[in-house]
């Protein structure tokens, strides 16, 4: 597992620059603050229409054979890092990587290939945090009857995933009854789902929905880098240019020795991040442990990253015009997303064979 | 000259040198055939890949190296015994490479290679440890020589060396970092004495160096006059990657000994325990990938301050992890081997008894760039945060208070 390669290839570095190029000019700071202070859409369409259409970034992980680019596992990490840096209200994570994942290849060629072309986005009904098996509606003649609290992105999907008694079934979402919740993070807004005899099609088993997790704790880890990412360089700037006491307070050793240690977690976070991605790509041997290395190492990072960008900015961080607290609400809610860091040691505990109670 | 040897050209090399001198031989030989087979590697090139032709390498990327380590290992050759080593091959070569004349990288780097001659480092000094740039030991030009008078601290190897890396201050009335100058020193030569210095774990892994008239010739500086402290960043930049940089697989290192504490040791469970253990854990993990992902990048190039943030966190991990296995332990773990005065000649972080591990970790966030010394690099280079405001960059040093 030591041959896997953990540093960015040219073309990694190409699709880098030209996503944060996109994002610098149609998604900046004060739009999305605009669009959080309006609190009327599921996700911003105009930006989703040129990650998902226009760069083609929805594809990255269908089957070629449905239209798609084909498990662009490196790729796709690039895209969520850098979506993650803008705290971009769309939703790849959600559909281009979650549900897109738990459909696999079995699904339908329609699906999956409308997904790809992003035409519909498509969400897992299952609560933004969870980590294990998914709790199951019940499906009887082709309709699912049920309900799911706080899914992310499923307010603007097209088609739900839902986990029930014997398989995913796919849902349109017209078919549901959604109820918007003020959600701690408005850029990723969740809803309530309820179904009542909703008409159904079973699209995959239910086995795909671990999977589906797997791949989301890694690529949300991926997600959390960027977070913490543009936490650190905006602090740093910031640091540089605001003066007190006669001088840049980046000068004070108290605040250069937090971003140094900052620098330190971030540096780790990424090398932990790229194995998990790398691993994922060639086949994903090592997938259980790495992706829950990734999801402690991203959710502890972005945390700390977004809490120290509050703190050193000072009052004007504590503001809603500044848009640090955007990536705090997005590190804590992310943290909490598809497993706690606490319920990933756990597991882990486990898998490294490092149990709590002797056997 | 960079990268043109393949991996395949590099391995069809060692296959023709390994049919013309058999690794069994030298290794189940005495220490003659030991060093004759290491000279001659060294002479193929074979030793350190990515060196230039005619000093061990053959121009080749520095990835390839372990292709050449694992193939002699591999056919059961004699190694160079790195762990004695470590501050020629890490620190002294690179150096040399860089900064010496023809004549110094001729007559320094084979013996060095081979483990015939080991080396010592003479950087710090009771009066300076963080502050390097302020030392004190002068070197005082008089003909074709170099008369050094002072005391030096914490130098391993100094007891079996025969050659040593030295800073000293040539010129004491301009400001301390353009007043210092960078010399091979002969341990043997007249003047140099050392003396075991008992660290807290009761033995004695460093040495004082008290330096009284040793005399240099000027052809062993390395680097200009007056360019000492340009000459040290290149020995200080592979140190830190020397320490806790080394490859290694998943629960090596001092996290396996946790690891394995935790397992055989059912009964002392607990939950805040077991928290500690899994947060460690993933920490080591991370590290150890860290390491991994720098390797990748030095690959590439050389090495960077990247290294300070595999050092600094190598050193916190290791003091968290020995402070958790005593705690872990309870009373089995305050039973120490011995407190007898060893003069180790390898130091082994993982070895002996967990209160070793435990008192020997301190050392590791002092030594090679305190953490917080570490922390200002860091801040500073790779951040660009602006400096403390300084008292003592633009004072001749002989002004500097002390």
């Amino acid at each position: 597992m030591s041959d896997l390669v953990l540093v960015s290839s040219a073309d990694e570095q190409d699709l880098r620059s030209g996503v944060r190029d996109m994002l610098a000019a149609e998604c900046t700071g004060q739009s999305v603050l605009a669009f959080v202070s309006s609190g009327a859409d599921a996700y911003d369409a105009k930006l989703w229409r040129t990650v998902a259409t226009g760069m083609g970034l929805a594809a990255l992980l269908v089957p070629e054979a449905q239209g798609g680019a084909g498990a662009q596992y490196r790729a796709a990490a690039v895209v969520a890092e850098e979506l993650g840096r803008a705290v971009a209200p769309v939703p790849f994570l959600s559909s281009a990587v979650v549900a897109t994942t738990a459909l696999g290849s079995s699904a339908s060629h329609e699906l999956l290939g409308r997904l790809a072309s992003g035409e519909l986005t498509a969400s897992l009904a299952v609560p933004y945090g969870l980590w294990s098996a998914p709790p199951l509606l019940s499906a009887q003649y082709g309709a699912v009857t049920g309900s799911v609290r706080g899914v992310a992105d499923a307010l603007g999907a097209d088609v739900l995933l839902v986990p029930a008694d014997d398989g995913l079934y796919a849902v349109e979402s017209a078919a549901a009854r959604r109820t918007r919740i003020p959600s701690l993070d408005e850029t990723r807004p969740l809803c309530d789902l309820e179904l009542s005899e909703a008409p159904a099609r079973l699209v995959a088993p239910l086995a795909a929905v671990p999977r589906a997790l797997r791949v989301a704790a890694v690529m949300v880890a991926a997600e959390q880098v960027g977070v913490a990412s543009w936490c650190l360089d905006t602090t740093v700037a910031y640091l540089k240019e605001r003066y007190q006491f006669g001088r840049p307070v980046g000068s004070f050793q108290a605040l250069k020795h937090r971003l140094a240690d900052l620098w330190v977690e971030l540096t780790q976070a990424r090398a932990v991040v790229a194995y998990a991605v790398a691993d994922l790509a060639a086949g994903g041997d090592d997938a259980s442990v790495a992706a829950s290395l990734a999801k402690i190492v991203g959710s502890e990072v972005a945390v700390r990253a977004a809490e120290e960008c509050v703190q050193m900015h000072g009052g004007i961080g504590f503001t809603w015009e500044h848009p640090a607290h955007l990536y705090l609400k997005r590190a804590k809610a992310t943290s909490v997303a598809y497993g706690s860091p606490d319920r990933h040691r756990a597991r882990l505990a486990t898998l490294v064979d490092l149990p709590l109670e002797a056997s | 000259m960079a990268s043109v040897m393949t991996e395949a050209d590099l391995r069809a090399r060692i296959s023709a040198f390994l049919a013309e001198h058999d690794p069994a031989a030298a290794a189940g030989g005495g220490d003659a055939d030991r060093l004759a087979f290491l000279r001659a590697r060294f002479d193929a090139g074979l030793a350190w890949v990515h060196f230039p032709a005619g000093l061990g390498g053959l121009g080749a990327g520095r990835s390839l190296q372990p292709v050449a380590d694992d193939a002699f290992a591999e056919a059961g050759a004699p190694d160079n015994r790195p762990g004695r080593i470590g501050i020629g091959l890490g620190m002294a070569a690179p150096t040399i490479l860089v900064h010496g004349t023809d004549a110094q990288r001729s007559r320094f780097l084979r013996p060095l290679w081979t483990g015939e001659e080991v080396w010592c480092q003479l950087f710090s000094e009771p009066g300076a440890g963080s502050d390097l740039a302020g030392l004190g030991t002068r070197a005082r030009r008089d003909g074709d020589d170099w008369v050094l008078d002072g005391q030096k601290v914490w130098t391993s190897m100094a007891h079996v060396a025969r050659w040593a890396i030295l800073l000293a201050r040539t010129d004491p009335d301009v400001p301390k970092h353009a007043g210092l100058s960078y010399f091979v020193l002969d341990m043997t030569a007249p003047g140099v004495e050392v003396r075991p210095l008992r660290q807290l774990t009761g033995e004695a892994e460093f040495n004082e160096v008290y330096l009284t008239g040793a005399r240099i010739p000027d052809a062993h500086r390395l680097g200009d006059v007056g360019d000492g402290w340009k000459v040290a960043q290149t020995t200080l930049m592979n140190e830190r990657v020397s320490i806790g940089g080394g490859a290694m697989p998943r629960e090596g290192g001092m996290i396996g000994v946790l690891a394995a504490a935790w397992r055989d040791n059912p009964g002392v469970r607990t939950p805040g325990m077991h928290d500690t253990v899994m947060r460690l854990w993933v920490r080591a993990e991370a590290a150890r990938l860290t390491g991994l992902r720098v390797r990748q990048q030095l690959a590439a190039g050389a090495p960077g301050p990247d290294g300070s943030a595999v050092k600094l966190s190598f050193a916190t991990l290791s003091q968290q992890i020995s402070a958790a296995e005593l705690d872990l332990l309870g009373d089995e773990g305050l039973r120490r081997d011995s407190w007898a005065m060893g003069r180790p000649e390898e130091v082994d972080f993982t070895g002996r008894d967990a209160g070793y591990r435990y008192l020997r970790a301190k050392g590791n966030s002092i030594e090679g760039g305190t953490s917080e010394v570490l922390r200002n690099i860091i801040a500073e280079r790779v951040l660009g945060l602006p400096a403390e405001p300084r008292v003592d960059t633009r004072v001749a040093w002989k002004d500097l208070p002390r």
